[in-house]
């Protein structure tokens, strides 16, 4: 089946499973907004109680979607994965490192003898939520605003010094994308940054809506869903608003050098039709969702806006990487630049990879049941206070 | 190469060591635990005896404290063949990144999802389904470990690929060459049931120590009774694929089997080291290690590698210089030939760009032609020495972990016995060994993966990459900081999951 299909739409096939990953992690993430919000709802601590352990039963999820994404990309796109996960070394292990700690943090965090204090685990939790969901944001911003990096396969055959392919070309590591002022980028990858965490805050509140049933609990949740909202709308419209007026980075296609368009990323929307209702009908759902939650008091937002989640940041790695555009532009040396041709795997390992992705269906599925059959009835308190195995 | 960072390859190699030595700490628990509790709950469900679900519950929460710090450490792993392994991850990615991913689609999310109702869906779905879910995540783990073990043993053995010359990689051609390759095959099944002793060995220990202690007296007695015969059947596999091991490592990695008995002069008839201690180290530009002392097993090398005692075994100085007789190049003659394979790939993309193809088909055959020693080709101008392993690491970890591998079957043995005799408690000193035992099988385990590892050094892709071609290009400092952050972390969890650990066993199954 998969056989028949050219190198070139396995290589799209598999951009699109990787957008839907990344997708379904940024939509996942509400359980990062939500540890920042422990406090900020939980008054006493049987309130926390709750609230953690109603983000304690879909941690995992979370950190599987994040796992699986590194995999998919180093299995289809490992030109990606050497040069963004060796170069920008200091951004990822910020993020592996906040991942570490969250861990066990819901483990360990009420067993007794867990040598560093409940709060200790709670301020894990707390950074894990910030930074995580921060630096992810900007990191996908930098598909759009470029990094500083070179590649050149040939030094494997050099032996004067270390025969190493790819470079990052500041000492910063990654880092430099929080204050590179060329183009104004590191206003653009923090404006993400933070959009992404806002998101995950107002995703974690209708959670906690649709699932905990505490009066005080809820109170709290109405307020902090309005203000979370509004400054997710902020910054969010302002990163795709300015995103449409950027230089983007194009593929020519027959010699496949990669040269700067105005605009790029609004004409691939109006050339891929398909993204831009995919972008419209995601973002009419993302609102939608906050506006039942705040102004019909209805529970069941959340669906709406994370429905509305999967499929706007679906398009937007759409739009970075078909139509003819780089995916990781290099802002170094252009040529440089990465593209789901010349950094994909073999055509012969897309395709028995595709097979594998015939499970995701039944993956999901299973997910789907198993949410389903734990989320059935709203978390309580009397049910925090029976749990043997609450966090 | 004339400039290699040495302080680059090294800390890079000592980040990865830490990273997986601490995350192999919590996995064989629980590959191994996650059967046991399944058996327990198979158990309850056919019984419906409320003190089985009482045994199941305490040895979850047990498990449940070791998973969280099992996940927290192996994300790390994942992501450090492109952090700190970046040529690596181009170099061998199209093949190696294959199993990485199936393992997230297939295993990862099987286990985390299922994990949520085993531990909080006791009242929300039926008994069978809870049972299933808790099987599930007893496979989801091992499955997990399936495609993690096949990456490794590709390492090993590099099969089912071919190298591109134009995409300057090595790219998969024969997928299930990759996943029944022989090295995989026997590390997957050597590894699960050596985990599966570990898991066993645990649980007796503990329930051991009930039994001394006059407390779960029901929960100690079925605990032990299913989990030392989960060991003792789990030990006779490890004893069995730990032999088979032997004569793959042989077969495919001669250099690491002659470290791990510290054999330098090949010999037919050889004879197995069954305890060494070595003396100082005479010459230290050879690294020769010299036994200060030694028992030998006449001939029993030579059947271990080939089930013929008379058969040649190659040593380390045989591999290094070469043999005429038994037909063995040395390290030069491959390195030379590796120099061939690389300035032959150079000279046929640059008469690529050129557009002059007859050059660079010739090139091309060069280049094919010693293809197999490519990775020597890095060590060109250096001294062959390098290529060998650390020996008395080798020999030492090899050495305990199957002594230890044989007292733990003994064990299992002699708790059986007394158990089928109604006769375990009044033996205080097997209860007492059980319990000393739980340090002994996490050193056995660890040191199985310093065997597998360290003996192949100094190449992450046998005879293809050598270390010093495979690593990011980044400070040395950098690396050295997330190390001692790791390393700090990592110990600050690692005393947190033990006293958590010792209280909850502390408190037992009424809480």
């Amino acid at each position: 089946m998969f056989e028949q299909l050219s190198h070139l739409a396995l290589q799209q096939y598999w951009w699109a499973i990787v957008s839907l990953l990344g997708a379904l992690l940024v939509f996942l993430l509400f359980i990062q907004g939500g540890q920042t919000l422990i406090y900020t709802l939980g008054k006493n601590e049987i309130q926390r109680k709750i609230i953690i352990n109603t983000l304690g039963r879909k941690w995992e999820l979370t950190f599987t979607t994040l796992v699986t994404f590194g995999g998919a990309f180093f299995a289809s796109f490992p030109l990606f994965y050497s040069t963004s996960f060796g170069g920008a070394y200091w951004v990822w292990m910020s993020i592996l490192f906040v991942f570490i700690i969250q861990a066990v943090s819901y483990e360990f965090r009420s067993k007794k003898g867990n040598f560093l204090g409940h709060k200790t685990y709670e301020v894990f939790l707390y950074i894990n939520g910030m930074i995580g969901s921060i630096l992810l944001g900007v990191a996908v911003s930098t598909f759009f605003t470029g990094s500083p990096f070179s590649v050149d396969l040939d030094n494997l055959v050099q032996l004067k010094n270390m025969p190493i392919i790819s470079s990052w070309e500041t000492p910063y590591h990654g880092l430099e994308a929080l204050w590179t002022l060329k183009s104004l980028a590191f206003m653009q990858n923090i404006t993400l940054g933070l959009a992404v965490f806002f998101l995950s805050r107002a995703l974690a509140l209708q959670y906690f809506q649709n699932q905990i049933d505490h009066k005080d609990i809820m109170d709290h949740t109405h307020k902090q869903l309005k203000i979370n909202v509004v400054l997710f709308l902020v910054f969010f419209l302002f990163w795709l608003i300015r995103l449409m007026f950027l230089n983007g980075f194009a593929v020519q296609v027959e010699t496949h050098e990669i040269y700067m368009v105005p605009n790029k990323y609004f004409y691939n929307l109006i050339e891929m039709p398909w993204t831009l209702v995919l972008l419209l009908v995601g973002v009419i759902n993302v609102i939608w969702g906050f506006f039942i939650n705040i102004f019909k008091k209805s529970d069941k937002g959340f669906w709406f806006t994370g429905i509305g989640t999967v499929m706007t940041v679906f398009t937007l790695f759409s739009i970075a990487g078909y139509n003819h555009t780089s995916f990781y532009p290099s802002t170094f040396d252009l040529q440089s630049s990465l593209t789901i041709e010349n950094a994909s795997s073999s055509k012969y390992t897309l395709t028995v990879m595709s097979y594998v992705s015939l499970m995701v269906p039944f993956v999901i599925a299973y997910i789907i049941y198993a949410w389903k059959k734990m989320d059935q009835n709203k978390l309580t308190q009397s049910e925090i206070e029976q749990e043997h195995h609450a966090y | 190469m004339e400039n290699i960072d040495w302080s680059l390859v090294n800390w890079s190699r000592a980040q990865f060591a830490l990273t997986a030595m601490y995350h192999w700490i919590f996995v064989p628990l629980t590959l191994g635990i996650t059967f046991i509790i399944a058996i327990m709950e198979t158990i309850y469900v056919k019984t419906m005896d409320e003190k089985w679900k009482q045994i199941t519950k305490f040895w979850m929460a047990v498990f449940g404290i070791n998973f969280a710090i099992g996940v927290s450490t192996g994300i790390i792993l994942e992501f450090e063949f492109g952090t700190n392994w970046s040529n690596y991850s181009w170099f061998v990615g199209d093949i190696f990144g294959a199993p990485l991913a199936i393992e997230g689609i297939m295993a990862f999310f099987m286990e985390s999802t299922f994990i949520a109702i085993m531990f909080f869906g006791w009242n929300k779905v039926s008994k069978k389904v809870h049972l299933l879910s808790t099987w599930l995540v007893a496979f989801g783990s091992n499955l997990s470990a399936l495609w993690i073990l096949v990456a490794n043993g590709w390492m090993q053995n590099p099969v089912g690929m071919r190298f591109n010359p134009e995409t300057m990689r090595n790219e998969m051609n024969n997928f299930w060459e990759v996943l029944f390759n022989p090295v995989a095959v026997n590390k997957f099944i050597h590894t699960i049931m050596s985990s599966y002793i570990v898991g066993a060995v645990f649980v007796v220990g503990i329930s051991a120590w009930y039994i001394l202690k006059n407390r779960e007296e029901i929960l100690a007695k079925r605990s032990i009774i299913v989990a030392s015969i989960f060991g003792l059947a789990a030990s006779f596999a490890t004893i069995l694929t730990g032999d088979e091991s032997a004569r793959v490592v042989a077969k495919y990695q001669p250099m690491k089997f002659a470290a791990m008995e510290a054999l330098y002069n090949g010999k037919q008839n050889a004879p197995l080291v069954a305890i060494g201690f070595f003396g100082k180290s005479p010459n230290e530009a050879h690294r020769l290690e010299e036994f200060a002392m030694k028992i030998e097993i006449p001939n029993a090398l030579s059947y271990l590698a080939f089930l013929d005692p008379n058969a040649y075994v190659p040593g380390i100085s045989d591999l290094v210089h070469g043999n005429k007789e038994h037909n063995i190049p040395s390290y030069n003659e491959k390195i030379a030939s590796g120099k061939m394979a690389i300035d032959a790939l150079a000279a046929f993309k640059k008469a690529k760009k050129e557009g002059n193809e007859t050059l660079a088909q010739d090139q091309l055959k060069i280049f094919e032609n010693n293809f197999e020693n490519f990775g020597y080709g890095y060590y060109y101008g250096k001294d062959a020495h390098m290529l060998m392993p650390n020996v008395k690491l080798s020999f030492y970890s090899f050495h305990i972990m199957v002594i230890l591998g044989g007292y733990f079957m003994l064990l299992f043995i002699l708790i059986v016995y007394f158990m089928y005799k109604d006769k375990l408690t009044q033996k205080k000193w097997l209860l007492w060994a059980a319990i000393w035992t739980i340090p002994l099988v996490y050193i056995a385990s660890e040191a199985g993966w310093v065997v597998a590892e360290v003996g192949r050094q100094p190449w992450v892709i046998q005879d293809l990459m050598p270390n010093i071609a495979a690593v990011s290009r980044i400070d040395a400092s950098a690396v050295q900081t997330t190390f001692f952050l790791f390393l700090l972390v990592f110990t600050v969890l690692l005393i947190a999951e033990i006293k958590i650990m010792l209280n909850q066993i502390k408190k037992g199954s009424q809480h």
